[in-house]
């Protein structure tokens, strides 16, 4: 931007007469229109939002993504072809506290997005470890109660509401899985180079990613596991 | 350009270039993340003490009334989403995710409802009384 406006200037310098006034005004102009430094923090804050906008746009299309997976779930959560219905094998303590690791991942998560705003680069890699390790262990009892339930004979090829069942809650266990792979990168990331602007954008988004995560759990938690049961 | 998005999870990369107060913090505390953490918790445990107690008919609306109060708790205190002209784009593009989450859910349930009722076994086919 401020290189256009230079040429602009430039422009009508050659175009018309009393050069040098107007060669004092161009110079006049271009101070009062800011120096470098502020273009350079104006052009960095523009990229950073737009890369935000941009992160949450797609994080509601995977809403939409998980709003169909959790449409078909409703919808054949009834159908067990005489197989074992939600109530017998859901296991409610063991799934509340995942819901209790994610929660206090995406808390700690938080505690990692303040103390990258306070330059805190130890601070923020420190609270990121934490959510990653809240989030493997959420990972691994998931994992484990899947294998639980296969070895039992309610794998996901036993029944539509099986189906429906595996196919909802592994796509938030990908999505977390993912996230973890995206946590790990950037904390190197930002150990081998310090909270830099390509990594705070990064960093953001990520944050972003892990709270969106938590919300889907909300509502798996509430559909899959609580109405399920009650039913 | 700043109309785009100031921030969503409430606050620019700043810090880096001294003498500029961008971003600042919408809203990003340690109090915000602490009430949406204590109000989330307190969320999840009254529909699970309901459902563990065996408790009383209405529970699946108590589920699903605090399921959505607790993903607006969510959106407020962990992604500070709100109503500020920054993230005009971000709350249009929330609302907009939502009613069409709504509609495919919803829909879905009252089509495969009816699909379900229309086709049980040894009722005459076509019209339903």
């Amino acid at each position: 931007m401020s290189n256009g406006s230079v040429v602009v200037q430039g422009g009508s310098l050659a175009l018309k007469p009393g050069y040098a006034d107007h060669a004092a005004d161009a110079l006049r102009d271009l101070r009062q229109s800011g120096d470098a430094v502020d273009f350079e923090v104006e052009h960095h804050h523009d990229v950073a939002s737009t890369i935000q906008l941009g992160f949450w746009i797609y994080l509601m299309s995977d809403c939409l993504l998980f709003s169909g997976l959790f449409a078909t779930y409703a919808v054949l959560s009834g159908h067990t072809a005489g197989g074992p219905s939600g109530s017998q094998l859901f296991d409610l303590p063991s799934v509340l506290v995942e819901t209790m690791f994610l929660l206090f991942s995406s808390f700690t998560c938080g505690l990692a997005t303040l103390a990258m705003n306070a330059n805190k680069a130890r601070a923020t890699v420190g609270w990121f470890a934490v959510t990653f390790l809240l989030g493997l262990g959420f990972l691994v009892m998931e994992v484990r109660e899947f294998a639980h339930m296969v070895s039992i004979g309610a794998g996901p090829s036993h029944s539509a509401f099986l189906s429906s069942f595996f196919t909802l809650v592994a796509t938030h266990g990908l999505h977390v899985t993912c996230g973890l792979i995206f946590m790990a990168v950037m904390m190197v990331a930002v150990l081998r180079k310090g909270l830099t602007d390509t990594n705070r954008a990064r960093l953001n988004c990520l944050s972003l990613f892990w709270h969106f995560l938590d919300i889907i759990w909300v509502g798996v938690f509430s559909l899959v596991y609580l109405f399920g049961v009650v039913h | 350009m700043n109309v785009a998005n100031e921030s969503v999870v409430g606050h620019a990369p700043h810090g880096a270039h001294g003498g500029h107060a961008h971003g600042g913090g919408h809203g990003a505390t340690h109090k915000s993340y602490l009430i949406g953490f204590l109000l989330a918790i307190i969320m999840t445990a009254i529909p699970f003490a309901l459902v563990m107690e065996h408790a009383v008919a209405g529970t699946p609306l108590v589920i699903a009334f605090f399921a959505i109060a607790q993903i607006v708790v969510h959106v407020t205190y962990f992604l500070h989403v709100n109503g500020s002209p920054e993230q005009r784009w971000n709350l249009t593009a929330l609302l907009y995710t939502a009613v069409v989450v709504c509609i495919i859910i919803g829909g879905s349930l009252w089509i495969m409802y009816h699909l379900d009722l229309n086709m049980m076994p040894g009722m005459p086919h076509g019209r339903v009384p």
